[in-house]
């Protein structure tokens, strides 16, 4: 079975391609065109130019993948496309085209959601997906999920309930200097930093907090008051030892409440996806942790981690092989769907 | 030829299979709805409609004609990358035309008028139209009150935004499967390969570059 899949959530346009034949999908194509530089000099995605991009961007994506696949519109068995949560503009550029091709082609549609596809994706890299804990954190969301199957209902255990830990890193980059999107440079940065060089807050991690949420405002809001009393005083910033000490603030929130989860919820496993989930640190530490907690953890390479259309192609093929009901023509494009809904149908 | 005509540039959301044929433009079936926060749902499904009105299958089409605005930017795109998609699935040349043109081809009785539909801001999207029809100033986008400011020569006025204005009002408020394809006639019968499909926002996007850092210590 070949899907196709479409992912227009944010500011890059996805489209990719997948063969699923036998236990696990296989990748064939993941064509990403990004509009990331249009948006660098406005400090953070601007919805209506990542929907224009997108718009110009899409057809080329589709025929791209399909060469780069080596597979023809005939092969194709199924269009999934990402229904939700997202921008409204970009995600509707996504959804209309993937309703076109789905009913050119004559295939079933599947309106997906996009955490469970950045879930699903880790089976191209590593096979079937055991139940497990999974960590999503990017620019657009921080969560915690309880997922028994790939293609099934997950249970939220939390979320953030303010920044995204990716929006965190381009706030601090911007006060460091540093470049959009501020993830990759806070993480080349911080290499050359001490973590322990200053002690920033671990947002809501009191005895009476929630235990899997997360909260980033106030660690933002400790790193520019720090920073800003350095330069009241005239002393110079230590970029690195700002980076890398806010880093691991981040990173050990992060993965203290994802270890946590994992054993409260009895999982073997724990997986990470998202754009910060192609941060350096994140991976180290996560990866110590769950040697420490006895857990497996699988992370997908940071090209499968960031946005993308293989992703929603996975999350299309296991539920095109599992029998699930097709999306209807009409299916909305929702910006907030919920992550309980992992399927439109 | 069968072709499909698509706009979603207008609080319409318009979709209609007309006959080409070497002398005239003969709609087939036409399928609109009206809700402006709905394109992206109606559209594809008011697309097999109109195919179905016309007693064809969606790979008999010839060619697609998609109205590229101006239009309220969600809406418009909607439409847009709908026929883009479509055309690059099935195999056919894709045209875009401009939807205040389109509108322009079903407006009967003598010119010069203007075609105005709503650019929602307070504002209006466009055209001038001579005595035959042609295009001769637009499309732009401003308040209606400027737009009267500036003493055109039109003696009426058509698109959803004509009433109010002073001109008298003749129809269509919105594009019609047969006027989006009677503009690209020309180009569809003779197999001309259509330019790349670009919409007509004619606005920026709203979008700001941040100013100087905001303090967060307290002075
Ligand atoms: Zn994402």
């Amino acid at each position: 079975m070949i899907v196709v899949g479409i992912e227009t959530s944010c500011d890059e346009t996805g489209v990719g391609v997948v063969r699923h034949d036998g236990a696990a999908p296989e990748l064939l194509a993941n064509e990403v065109a990004s509009s990331v530089d249009e948006h660098a000099r406005f400090g953070g995605v601007v919805p209506e130019v990542a929907s224009r991009a997108h718009l110009q961007a899409m057809v080329p994506a589709v025929r791209r993948a399909l060469a780069t696949a080596g597979v023809t519109a005939r092969d194709v068995d199924a269009v999934a496309v990402t229904a939700g949560p997202g921008l409204t503009g970009a995600l509707l550029v996504g959804v209309a085209a993937a309703k076109a091709y789905a009913t050119a082609w004559d295939v079933p549609l599947y309106g997906v959601n996009h955490l469970a596809a950045h879930v699903a994706v880790d089976t191209l890299q590593h096979g079937p997906l055991p139940p497990c804990l999974a960590l999503l954190v990017s620019g657009g969301h921080s969560s915690l999920l309880d997922v028994p199957d790939v293609a099934g209902p997950v249970t939220p255990l939390g979320a953030t309930i303010d920044d995204a830990a990716g929006e965190a890193f381009d706030k601090i980059a911007r006060l460091l200097g540093l470049p959009f999107p501020g993830g990759p440079h806070v993480d080349r940065v911080a290499r050359d930093g001490d973590p322990r060089a200053i002690a920033f807050p671990r947002g809501l991690t009191g005895p009476r907090d929630a235990p899997f949420d997360f909260s980033f405002s106030g660690l933002k809001t400790a790193v520019a008051r720090h920073v800003e009393a350095l330069e009241r005083a005239g002393t110079p910033v230590p970029v690195a030892d700002v980076a890398a000490s806010f880093q691991e603030a981040v990173v050990d929130v992060l993965t203290a409440k994802a270890v946590r989860a994992a054993r409260e919820r009895g999982m073997e496993t724990l997986l990470l996806g998202g754009g910060v989930a192609a941060n350096s640190r994140l991976r180290a530490l996560a990866q110590e942790r769950c040697d420490v907690a006895g857990l497996a953890l699988r992370v997908p390479r940071p090209g499968l981690c960031t946005d993308n259309g293989a992703m929603v192609a996975a999350l299309g093929a296991h539920l095109l092989v599992s029998g699930a009901q097709a999306s209807p023509l009409d299916l909305p494009a929702d910006s907030s769907m919920p992550v309980t809904e992992v399927l439109v149908s | 030829m069968h072709v499909l005509a698509l706009d979603t540039a207008t609080p319409a959301v318009t979709a209609g299979v007309v006959e080409l044929t070497a002398d005239a433009v003969v709609p087939r079936s036409v399928h609109v709805v009206h809700d402006p926060r709905k394109h992206a749902e109606l559209l594809m499904p008011g697309v097999l409609a109109a195919c179905a009105g016309a007693g064809i299958a969606l790979r008999e089409v010839g060619a697609v004609v998609v109205g590229a605005g101006p239009g309220p930017f969600t809406g418009l795109r909607v439409g847009m990358v709908t026929a883009a998609a479509l055309g690059d699935a099935l195999g056919v040349p894709v045209h875009g035309v401009c939807t205040l043109d389109a509108i322009a081809a079903d407006v009967a009785g003598p010119g010069p008028f203007v075609v105005v539909t709503d650019a929602r801001r307070r504002e209006v999207y466009w055209a001038l139209y001579d005595g035959s029809g042609a295009r001769r100033d637009g499309p732009h986008v401003e308040s209606p009150a400027a737009l009267v400011g500036r003493g055109l020569p039109a003696v009426a006025a058509a698109g959803g935004s004509a009433p109010g204005l002073g001109w008298p009002v003749r129809e269509p408020a919105a594009p019609s499967p047969r006027g989006l394809v009677a503009v690209a006639a020309a180009a569809v019968r003779a197999g001309v390969e259509p330019g790349p499909l670009e919409p007509l926002y004619l606005r920026r996007p709203d979008a700001a570059e941040p100013g100087a850092r905001k303090k967060v210590s307290a002075r």
